[in-house]
């Protein structure tokens, strides 16, 4: 089987305890991710979902196992990794224009004042900040054109992986509609990789080629890998038309309401965790009861 | 009528009419001197009809300070120079003194609030040296560098650190989490990490502490002249008031009030200046 792009192996996290012991927050999660997919891992709070996500930037280090991307091991952060955090992380003594130059500049140091300031305003421009609002600091700024400042910085850096730490969740629910739209638009131009976590199962559906769930921890694993089978280009509108939208939802709220308690705590025992392929897909399996059975018996 | 004034003009009124109640009082509360005609025998045989000295009253020393500030960089000998070139020297050991604080205080700063270690080792000398009264340095000072000119910097320089090195580290290590992570997802190295993101960062509190410095500098020199002499405000107070030149004295007070007030407003700009809102 040929590796993907992004192949988490193995990944091990404890913690101290505080009593003399360790928790292990998850054990020797294994899963990967093609390039080009936009991933969303789903799980409640305490799973370690922001553990894996550090892991993957290369902020934190796992407690065992490796990250490689591209057939490499990942060791600390890189600008092949951008990361978009949940409070933004925009340097409030810059404006949102210089935010954005701050990782151009990182990333392409050769490039010219008026280079890097261009493309900046290109990516600026993508989420819909034109004009003088380029020039206002960030506390002069909603929070919703914050974070999109924070996911123009990040895809105008062009990393070979995006990471995406609840961009939404301190938004409220209006915002978040225009952004996740904004979002998909610019991911749509350029084909990233990304890894996105998120609480909203809506928006996991809306934004994703397919939701990693997590169980509760401890002992967390990433237990279902659900393909999202609606086709793209989605809406927020349109996509609840689709007759797979509320299988899909309906088995993602089934997995986070109950069954992530029923499957945590579980130790691996040494085995690889990979979560299983889960894929639901209305509109092929209701072809074949249409042609129905009840009929049949009726004829006859 | 005063309500349509804005508070600022208010206040400003306010401000002025204290001043000239101050004044007035001032001016009526000093004692005429007799005029000798008016004196019994007794009286000029016991030598009341001699000058007295006493606290001049304000309009002496508002004519004084015109005297003095229309003419501030005459120097006719060791004793008496114009009062501008006295708040030159004063500034100049401030200033020198203050830099050379900062040229160690903030780099070193920049070290204890990186590093817990650093943190941790340098606490306990700072801790024994800050409460030390810079002018307690002076008796050593003196000793080991032997010029008096060199031992009023050494003292400010003492004196100026403390603030600095202390806001300096505090600053430095109340960088949000967030900011470094940003530099090290950027791949900034750590000198660039340190200039671009943390510095920008804690500058409002380095300003602050630098700020701190600036007036406790200037609150030191003035006695560390008064004990080395030669030049500078604080040796002009003093010679003043050996001469018993009352009117001079209490002019050099006020100068010396209206300089360290421009001290601190300079810093207040420059606070202003690298302030953030987040």
């Amino acid at each position: 089987m040929a590796k993907p792009f992004l192949s988490i192996e193995r990944l091990t996290q404890h913690y101290p305890d505080g009593q003399g012991g360790t928790m292990t927050v998850f054990e020797n999660a294994s899963f990967g991710i093609e390039k080009g997919e936009f991933v969303c891992i789903l799980g409640h709070s305490g799973c370690g979902k922001s553990t894996i996500m550090n892991i993957l930037a290369g902020l934190a280090e796992p407690s065992s196992g490796v990250v490689k991307m591209d057939g490499f091991e990942v060791s600390g952060p890189s600008l092949d990794r951008g990361v978009v955090f949940q409070n933004y992380s925009l340097l409030p003594w810059l404006s949102a224009l210089k935010n954005v130059t701050f990782g151009v500049k990182a990333r392409h140091p050769d490039w010219s004042v008026e280079q890097v300031e261009a493309h900046a305003r290109d990516y600026l421009a993508k989420v819909g900040l034109e004009g003088d609002v380029v020039h206002r600091k960030p506390s002069q700024l909603s929070g919703g054109m914050r974070q999109r400042v924070s996911i123009a910085r990040a895809f105008a850096n062009q990393p070979k992986l995006l990471l995406l730490d609840e961009p939404f969740g301190a938004l409220d629910a209006l915002t978040r509609g225009t952004i996740q739209e904004e979002l998909i638009k610019v991911w749509a131009g350029t084909e990233q990789t990304v890894f996105m976590i998120t609480h909203d199962i809506d928006e996991a559906i809306l934004l994703a080629d397919r939701i990693l769930l997590m169980t509760n921890g401890p002992f967390a694993r990433v237990a279902e890998s659900v393909e999202i089978t609606i086709p793209r280009p989605r809406t927020r509108t349109e996509i609840v038309e689709h007759p797979n939208y509320y299988a899909i939802r309906n088995h993602l709220v089934h997995f986070l309401g109950q069954r992530s308690k029923e499957l945590a705590g579980k130790q691996s025992d040494d085995a690889d965790q990979r979560p299983e392929t889960v894929r639901i897909d209305k509109t092929t399996a209701e072809d074949e009861p249409s042609a129905p059975p009840p009929l049949r018996a009726v004829n006859d | 009528m005063l309500d349509s004034l804005s508070i600022n003009k208010r206040a400003a009124i306010l401000s002025i009419a204290m001043l000239v109640v101050g004044l007035l009082i001032w001016e009526a509360a000093i004692p005429a001197q007799k005029a000798v005609g008016e004196l019994t025998e007794y009286e000029r045989l016991t030598g009341g009809g001699a000058q007295k000295a006493g606290v001049p009253p304000p309009s002496q020393v508002i004519a004084k300070a015109w005297a003095e500030l229309s003419n501030p960089f005459y120097d006719a000998g060791p004793n008496d120079k114009g009062i501008g070139i006295q708040i030159g020297y004063s500034i100049y050991r401030v200033l020198t003194g203050y830099f050379l604080a900062a040229l160690v205080a903030i780099p070193l700063g920049f070290l204890i609030g990186m590093s817990q270690i650093a943190y941790k080792a340098f606490n306990p000398f700072i801790q024994v040296l800050r409460p030390i009264s810079p002018l307690a340095w002076m008796p050593l000072a003196l000793f080991i560098i032997q010029d008096s000119e060199a031992s009023a910097i050494f003292v400010i320089f003492v004196c100026s650190i403390w603030p600095m090195l202390l806001n300096t580290a505090f600053g430095v290590a109340g960088v949000r989490k967030d900011w470094v992570n940003v530099a090290r997802t950027h791949e900034l190295g750590p000198l660039k990490t340190a200039f671009t993101v943390i510095l920008p960062a804690a500058a409002p509190t380095i300003v602050t502490g630098m700020r701190i410095s600036i007036g406790i500098a200037w609150l030191v020199i003035v006695a560390a002249e008064m004990l080395v002499g030669g030049t500078g405000i604080g040796y002009y107070v003093w010679n003043e008031w050996n001469n018993l030149d009352l009117t001079s004295v209490i002019f050099s007070i006020l100068m010396i009030g209206v300089v360290g007030m421009l001290l601190d407003s300079a810093f207040g700009v420059l606070q202003r200046a690298v302030a953030y809102a987040e």
